[in-house]
């Protein structure tokens, strides 16, 4: 029963991994771009969102609407202002560059916040939980979280799919010099997955710093686990995504049921077992540009 | 492939068709061409693959450029559709100098290119890719139904992904998702390549039916056949220079193949 | 034309100039632990580490295009290796520096297996996901000193002097020796093998050249390089501690330091570590604002000005302190075979120097 327990918690996880993770996919798959502070700028929103809720004194959950409207704008500018400079057959430059940009984050932000510990409060939310036995139970926010995970994923495939962006987007991941030659504008449209991506991201900073206390170095660890999800789903699937996230989460879980300093390692050696027996993932994309 | 009614060729060239968007009313008062380029040299880094070529086309035409492979035939195109860029006022389109400005802008004025090798988007389906190619929402004579009747054979394959298309298919998509942009200037680069000649004459079909639509063309191929059989004027471009022009009957096969090869 | 020879060269005058530059600067260095103070040696200890490691990281991104972000799992482990083998081996602390090196490029060999699987970016991760393997490893074993850790008490009863000055020397050893290791791989075979590579792998591969095989041995001798610094650099701490030994930073350190410098070139990492050094002196009282600084700095550069400060000071005046590219000279002052008659000037200029463009 307890396994069982593991399992659904892992589960329940691994909807906020997903989150934390659609972004990251989005980005590589339309401009090749692998965001080193993709973690750190989750973080970022976790830090808007705690500036936002002490004056205006609402929810946190309120503040997410804000947070992401700011979040993709700084998005949008960093991609057309910055990002889009670095873009070019070779991955250095963009690796280089945002590898930088998650330094700076992670150093501003322990400059401004200190490297004490935060947290938002969302109320009782937090604590309450739907107990089915004895032994499992369902927290309310860890439930609110995988429902908006997977709101945000299906949201984010209807967008891809059917309306007139979205198939330029897979248009340019198939193939940018042709998307250009159809009149998508591919400046314009890799700040606007930047800023997809990091509006998604946001969400998960928020969710995250109402799960658990934050300080300005979690950041790389939730680009690692995003990471991770995305390689364990396999590269370009949105569902895989999901469900790579909730697997990592369960082998989190179990790992951390059998010993606390074993949760995130265990993550880990998933991931690499992944790497070895199914190098493509487990859900690849089938048709490859 | 279902063969088209052979009554649908109309006159080509005439000064008929649609106005485009403009309304027929010239910006320049020279009588300018819709496309004029003027003096360009262009390459690639330290490469120079063009030098100094002028050339025009008028709206309604077909021109055919054709040279051996490395002439600079698709450089050319590049330069006029965006993907190269020059000086300004080296390439003009419809009175207007549009050297510097980028592709994707030059698709909302009415410009497209075909390119060479297809290039369809694999992972999206012949629908999708038909909707892709009408992003730029230019209005005009097409739209997916009006390509399906051109090219039938797209028609059974709507659903299917791209990369599952056979060769021609692909090629019919391509010139397609072209014309979804509804541009007055198509430039196909290179249709014929690697296809079977009977692939290829049934493509050639669709021609005479998109100019009557009122849609100028440049055709670009390495193959002299078909470009020169449909084609109202020929450049032919060797190592980067045009080196001969003309109509089809001012010129001889003779002359064409001196061009060609450079003897 | 018969007069006319090829000759491949690879000396510059700035080369020529440099060589007894070089050996002051050297002769000055290594005679420091005679003259210096204590924090002075420290201090040296701290740059020529940094030194080292740039020269390492740039082996493997500037050269092999490797674009690893899990190069501490290697200082880390060469940390870890020196502080057992002196602790729990009984190896003296000096001697167990190498044999770090060694156990850090042999556990290099599983990583690649693992992470040679990713390609440009998701390569860059997965090295630093392995890192991060390393450090809950070692967090998890008891023996190792779990979280938090041990200290090197055999090197404490070393005369402190003694001490010092060896740590330093030593420190100095692993600069001049990752130095003087890139220039001889680059000027061996298989520094044109890497060139190769790194201009177009396909290429390359299509030439014969084993592209994995190069990778994989650039991949171990910097993990080799990585590891013996990072046991002198723990050596001069004194204590090891899983976090500071696997943290980000020391990717942070290297990565900066030869992106301000200048990827794949030899000076550069050292021009990168004089500057990220200085930043690091001069900001010392503002707490981790040069981070922000010199991330800002290198990021920016990584994008506009990609060969680094070296790159646009080489694009002004030709310098080249360690020319390992070739240069084909159509020298007509080369010995003229005894047919050639004299009919050509003598004071023709010499044949012209123009280096092959790095671009690529």
């Amino acid at each position: 029963m307890a396994w069982l327990n593991d399992v659904i918690q892992g589960i329940l996880l691994g909807g906020l991994y997903a989150l934390f993770a659609a972004g990251l996919s989005l980005i590589f798959g339309v401009m090749r771009l692998v965001n080193l502070a993709h973690g750190d700028l989750s973080l970022l929103a976790a830090y808007a969102a705690l500036l936002i809720v002490g004056p205006l004194d609402i929810n946190p959950f309120l503040s997410i609407f804000l947070v992401v409207l700011l979040v993709a704008v700084f998005g949008y500018i960093l991609q057309r202002g910055f990002l889009n400079f670095a873009l070019e057959d070779d991955p250095m430059p963009t690796i280089l560059a945002t590898f930088g940009l998650s330094i700076v984050i992670q150093n501003l932000l322990l400059e401004v916040f200190s490297a004490n510990s935060k947290g938002l409060d969302a109320g009782t939310i937090e604590t309450q939980a739907l107990k089915i036995t004895d032994q499992i139970s369902i927290g309310w926010f860890p439930l609110i979280t995988l429902v908006t995970s997977v709101v945000v994923l299906f949201a984010l495939q209807l967008y891809l799919n059917r309306t007139r962006m979205g198939r330029a987007f897979r248009a340019t991941s198939d193939n940018q010099e042709a998307a250009q030659l159809m009149g998508i504008d591919n400046r314009h449209l890799y700040g606007l997955a930047m800023a997809i991506a990091l509006g998604i991201v946001a969400i998960a900073g928020v969710f995250l710093g109402i799960r658990t206390t934050f300080n300005p170095s979690v950041g790389p660890a939730r680009l690692i686990f995003a990471y991770e999800a995305v390689i364990i789903g396999g590269l370009g699937s949105v569902w895989g995504t999901l469900v790579g996230g909730m697997l990592l989460g369960v082998a989190q879980t179990i790992g951390a049921h059998l010993d606390p300093g074993w949760g995130v390692l265990a993550g880990h050696l998933l991931f690499l077992a992944v790497l070895v027996l199914r190098p493509r993932g487990l859900f690849a994309k089938q048709v490859q540009a | 492939m279902h063969a088209h009614p052979v009554e649908a060729a109309p006159a080509a060239g005439g000064p008929n068709a649609s106005p485009g968007p403009r309304g027929g009313v010239r910006t320049s008062p020279l009588a300018e061409g819709l496309l004029e380029v003027e003096g360009v040299s262009t390459g690639y880094g330290s490469f120079r693959a063009l030098f100094d070529v002028s050339l025009h086309v008028d709206e309604g035409e077909i021109l055919a450029v054709i040279g051996a492979n490395g002439a600079g035939k698709s450089t050319l195109l590049k330069t006029i559709c965006g993907l190269l860029r020059t000086e300004d006022s080296t390439v003009r389109f419809d009175g207007r100098p549009i050297g510097t400005l980028p592709a994707h802008k030059r698709v909302g004025l009415g410009i497209s290119l075909v390119p060479e090798g297809r290039l369809v988007f694999p992972s999206l389906t012949v629908h999708e890719n038909l909707l892709v190619g009408g992003h730029s929402r230019r209005t005009g004579p097409w739209s997916v139904s009006k390509v399906r009747e051109l090219f039938p054979l797209l028609d059974r394959l709507m659903d299917k992904q791209a990369a599952h298309l056979s060769g021609g298919e692909q090629q019919a998509l391509a010139i397609g998702r072209g014309l979804m942009a509804n541009p007055r200037l198509l430039l196909l680069d290179e249709v014929s390549l690697g296809l079977a000649p009977i692939v290829v004459t049934e493509l050639y079909k669709a021609i005479p039916r998109i100019v009557a639509e009122g849609t100028t063309l440049i055709i670009v191929e390495q193959d002299i056949g078909q470009a020169v059989a449909v084609a109202d004027r020929i450049v032919c471009l060797l190592e980067g220079r045009v080196v001969l022009q003309g109509r089809p009957d001012e010129v001889t096969r003779e002359q064409i193949s001196a061009a060609y090869f450079g003897i | 034309m018969s007069g006319r020879q090829l000759r491949v060269e690879r000396q510059t005058r700035a080369s020529r100039v440099g060589v007894p530059a070089a050996i002051i600067i050297l002769a000055i260095a290594v005679s420091l632990p005679l003259w210096g103070s204590s924090n002075l040696m420290k201090t040296g200890v701290t740059f020529l580490t940094l030194v080292a490691l740039a020269q390492m990281w740039n082996l493997l991104a500037g050269y092999a295009g490797l674009l690893s972000v899990g190069q501490q799992a290697f200082v880390g482990i060469g940390a870890y290796g020196v502080w057992a083998l002196a602790e729990k081996g009984g190896v003296h602390p000096f001697v167990a520096v190498p044999i770090a090196g060694l156990i850090a490029a042999a556990f290099a060999l599983p990583t690649a297996g693992l992470t040679f699987r990713l390609r440009g970016g998701y390569f860059a991760v997965g090295t630093w996901v392995v890192a991060e393997v390393f450090r809950l490893l070692v967090i998890n074993i008891a023996w190792l000193g779990g979280g938090s850790g041990g200290s090197i008490t055999s090197v404490g009863r070393i005369a402190r002097d003694t001490r010092e000055a060896a740590v330093y020397w030593l420190a100095l050893g692993v600069a001049v020796g990752a130095v003087v290791l890139v220039y001889l791989i680059l000027r061996s075979k298989g520094g044109l093998a890497l060139a190769s590579i790194r201009d177009d792998q396909t290429a390359a591969a299509g030439l014969g050249v084993n592209t994995v095989r190069s990778k994989l041995w650039v991949y171990v001798l910097s993990a080799f390089g990585c590891g013996t610094t990072g046991a002198v650099i723990y050596l001069n701490l004194l204590t090891v501690q899983p976090e500071g030994a696997f943290s980000l930073n020391w990717s942070a350190l290297m990565i900066f330091t030869v992106v301000i410098g200048g990827v794949g070139t030899i000076e550069g990492p050292i021009l990168g570590a004089l500057i990220f050094f200085g930043l690091q002196q001069v900001l010392s009282d503002y707490g981790s604002w040069y981070l922000v600084l010199i991330g800002t700095i290198a990021a920016t550069s990584a994008v506009f000005a990609k060969q680094g400060l070296w790159g646009i000071l080489n694009r002004r005046w030709t310098l080249e302190l360690f020319p390992v590219r070739r240069r084909v000279d159509l020298d007509s002052d080369a010995d003229p075979p005894a047919t050639e008659p004299d009919a050509q000037p003598t004071d023709r200029p010499k044949g012209s120097a123009s280096a092959p463009s790095e671009d690529g």
